[in-house]
């Protein structure tokens, strides 16, 4: 089977640290559409110091409910992460909305935010940061990759059930899922 | 819903402590559009002529332009406008960066400061949260150290902050406003700042900023975009490299400084060398560039970077751009241009403006050469004009001895001084150093811009047209696309340039006085409405053919803003707030007598032209002959109240209205 990937590739060497990107995207994913910007709301961030000449576009990955370890093994200039003789903020790559920082989350609601490479309505062919960034320190790609066929899912609620009957006994849950159905309908009938 | 703007203003008095949120008049951004307009609005209606610029009553007004934190490429502009501590007129000076933005996303449009806080304080605006905070543990750290210090002590590595040094702190009169990638410099008004104790202002904003229509703005955003990444890569044939391209000039990218150190004059504004740009110099000068910069960087959402990070051994880091790589190098007559790079990040880690700051310590030096200054004013006084440069700007920044005096810039300290420095003062207007030029014939149009700008600064006011004839070869195909003319001067500019330069087409007389006044007039309005948009000047108004002109900004505006908008609308627009500035400094003092450039500025000038040049400007302008607007003018720019105001001091007689005489 063929599968589309699509990433969005950062040069950190030709950034120049405009947030472009950010302005694109947050006016993209406004609603109405373009009707706001906002780069809190942006799906991709960049991290710019300029005294140390640090710019890292990072796009907004997974929501995770921890912090990760990274954050306390990778430190080696006290804030700094030196890799490759070059210096980054703790957490330059990350992408996860995580609750170590304010990062990708909607500063409104809270909720996490996710790059989806402006796979709205209509599909744009290259996601709009990518479009706006001359320097092409931000470039797209797409390829077709092989994978194999996935095994059909199980179903998860025979899943779970059946790790429930491992660890309390078979008839245990049976006893239970009654008692709970019975204490259901004698709530219902009282109505 | 306000579109573009937040339609509110951060008002601060930092005597009481009292902060309020003000929302505002929505009819004033239909008359003055935002930034510098509306800036100018409020300085007219607060601050009286009597108030002296180190006082609390004066107002010191950090404005974003309307279209900044909107998709607009290069809207990022912050204006900061106050009475200027050197020249005592209104002083507004300009940065790029991504100060004005953030302002924007917290929900404001302005923060409005009065009054002095009676220890050293900073602001701290996080959405609605606004705090004075102490900044003592602050005092006397460096502009990029504060910034630093501020996003750590909040731990808020995205606050956007503007700081003083310690020039602005001492009240030095050509102290700047840093902000790590952008400068305030010109005018002083870092020294209100610090008179006003107010060491530095963060900002963290998480708002939505509107616009009325995203479609149709995206759409023309997509074509300037289109235009600029075109213009990147097509820079003007036969034109200097250095002016050639769009943005501040490329000095950060570019080696070859022909244009600048052989055109503009080198020590205190006094010489020029031909011949300098040789082939070894250019080999130094590349190397050195190339070995201390470490990346080009942007202002927020633009896609020319114009400015450096610069790395030098002995000096913290700093960023740079345009014409300063050059100003201590020239001043300080050495042909090292590693020594400017390294003056100028100390100049700016203390928050000096690199056009000014030169120019007084190179008076100081011709003061002393000449035996007006001597070894009591300057002990220990250094052989070696590069160990001279930084031994006087430490003086100056800490205005110890006679670094006090020079403290405030050339046209003071030459009065304090006395014994004939007078003399030296040859290179300022309106008491404010100017880039330093000195030319053979008078060119009628810089002339004009020269006198008459209420920027008080060249590089504020000139863009669109060449400033010397093109070479023949290029003329025709220079005007083929020349799309940026205002509508109806088609024919007329392009016939300009096709034959500016040839026999009895020259300096002085061509272009004739109607034709120079048009063409100022363009130049003019061109900068006016970038400065209220706060869009860059380097997209717009600066450059040769543009991406942003007359024709596509009324439509931006339009789309962003909702305002119904024309080319004619912005014009008049533009021009209110032109004579809106000129009627600030009027009532303060300025006039015909003081619109004048350098006597030095050309070496050939014909004193009755001039003159004639003069009376055309005014009376274009609707200025009657003393350079004060006329009731007429005020009254059809919707400016009749400041026409009442002239008549209440006296500035204008109700008799005399239509301007017939002064």
């Amino acid at each position: 089977m063929k599968r589309k990937i699509k990433i969005i590739k950062m040069d950190l060497d030709k950034c120049m640290g405009c947030r472009a990107c950010e302005v694109a995207c947050s006016a993209f994913h406004a609603n109405p559409k373009y009707s706001s910007v906002n780069p809190s709301k942006s799906r991709i961030r960049v991290f710019r110091d300029d005294q140390r000449n640090v710019f890292v576009p990072v796009r907004a990955t997974f929501y995770t409910k921890a912090e990760c370890e990274g954050r306390s093994i990778y430190i080696a200039n006290g804030e700094m992460q030196s890799v490759y003789g070059k210096d980054y903020v703790v957490c330059s790559f990350c992408g996860a909305a995580c609750p170590a920082r304010d990062l990708f989350k909607d500063p409104d609601s809270g909720l996490p935010l996710k790059c989806d490479v402006c796979e709205n309505e209509p599909p744009l062919e290259e996601p709009w940061c990518v479009q706006v960034c001359l320097v092409d320190a931000l470039t797209y790609e797409e390829r077709e990759e092989e994978v194999e066929e996935e095994p059909p899912k199980e179903n998860e609620l025979e899943v779970g059930l059946n790790a429930l009957a491992d660890r309390f006994g078979f008839d245990k849950v049976v006893d239970m899922v009654i008692q709970m159905a019975t204490a259901k309908k004698a709530q219902e009938i009282r109505k | 819903m306000r579109y573009a703007e937040t339609g509110y203003n951060l008002e601060i008095d930092l005597s009481t402590g009292n902060i309020e949120k003000v929302p505002t008049d929505p009819q004033d951004t239909e008359l003055y559009l935002g930034g510098l307009g509306t800036n100018a609005k409020i300085l007219w209606d607060r601050v009286p002529p009597e108030v002296e610029p180190f006082s609390e009553d004066n107002v010191l007004i950090f404005s974003a332009g309307l279209l900044c934190g909107t998709p607009v490429i290069g809207a990022n502009r912050t204006i900061i406008s106050s009475i200027s501590p050197q020249t005592l007129l209104m002083g507004f000076s300009m940065m790029g960066g991504f100060w004005a933005p953030e302002l924007k996303h917290a929900g404001y449009d302005k923060i409005i400061i009065r009054g002095k806080a009676p220890k050293l304080v900073y602001l701290w605006i996080h959405d609605d949260k606004v705090e004075i905070r102490d900044a003592t543990h602050l005092k006397g750290k460096s502009t990029y150290e504060t910034i630093r210090a501020i996003q750590q002590e909040l731990n808020q590595p995205d606050a956007q902050v503007l700081a003083i040094g310690l020039a602005g702190e001492n009240r030095v009169y050509f102290a700047s406003i840093e902000s790590s990638k952008s400068s305030a410099s010109r005018l002083g008004l870092g020294a209100i700042m610090g008179d006003k104790n107010l060491k530095a202002i963060a900002v963290r904003g998480t708002r939505d900023v509107n616009v009325a229509d995203g479609e149709r703005l995206m759409e023309l955003n997509k074509e300037v975009l289109k235009f600029i990444d075109y213009r990147l890569k097509n820079p003007l044939p036969g034109i200097p490299g250095i002016l050639a391209y769009i943005g501040s000039p490329q000095e950060m990218r570019l080696h070859d400084e022909k244009w600048h150190t052989e055109s503009f004059a080198w020590g205190n504004a006094r010489i020029r060398r031909k011949g300098f740009w040789t082939k070894e110099i250019e080999e130094k000068w590349t190397r050195t560039l190339e070995n201390a910069r470490k990346r080009l960087i942007a202002c927020y959402n633009c896609p020319v970077a114009c400015s450096a990070i610069l790395e030098l051994p002995g000096v913290p880091v700093y960023v740079m751009k345009c014409f300063t790589k050059l100003t201590y190098t020239m001043a300080a007559m050495v042909d090292d241009l590693e020594f400017g790079l390294k003056c100028a990040g100390l100049a700016q880690h203390y928050g000096l403006d690199g056009f000014t700051t030169p120019q007084v310590l190179a008076f100081a030096i011709e003061l002393y050469e000449n035996g007006i200054l001597t070894d009591k004013d300057l002990p220990n006084f250094p052989k070696d004009n590069k160990e001279r440069f930084i031994y006087l700007l430490e003086k100056v920044v800490k205005r110890e001895g006679i670094g006090d005096v020079l403290a405030k810039g050339v046209y003071w300290a030459a009065r304090e001084i006395g014994r004939g420095a007078e003399k030296f003062d040859h290179n300022t207007i309106k008491k404010h150093e100017q880039v330093p030029i000195k030319l053979g014939m008078l060119n009628p149009i810089y002339f004009l811009m020269w006198a008459t700008g209420e920027k008080i600064n060249i590089t504020q006011i000139e863009g669109q047209i060449p400033q010397a004839p093109l070479p023949k070869k290029i003329r025709e195909e220079f005007v083929k696309d020349w799309i940026q003319i205002p509508t109806g001067k088609e024919e007329r500019f392009k016939e300009f340039i096709l034959k500016w330069g040839d026999e009895g087409y020259t300096f002085p007389y061509y272009p004739p006085p109607d034709l120079v006044c048009e063409l100022v007039e363009w130049q003019e309005i061109m900068h006016y409405i970038d400065d209220c948009t706060g869009i860059c000047a380097g997209l717009s108004s600066f450059p040769l053919k543009p991406p942003y002109h007359i024709h596509n900004l009324p439509l931006i505006i339009e789309a962003a803003s909702g305002l119904k908008m024309d080319e004619d609308k912005l014009w008049t627009i533009a021009t209110r707030v032109r004579n809106l500035v000129r009627c600030i400094n009027v009532r303060r003092g300025l006039r015909r007598k003081d619109d004048k450039p350098p006597e030095d500025h050309w070496k050939k000038r014909f004193p009755e032209y001039e003159e004639k040049l003069m009376d055309e400007y005014y009376k274009y302008r609707g200025w009657n002959k003393d350079g004060i607007p006329t009731k007429e003018t005020l009254e059809k720019l919707n400016l009749g109240y400041v026409y009442e105001d002239f008549v209440k001091r006296g500035i204008l007689k109700e008799d005399q209205a239509q301007g017939e005489k002064s």
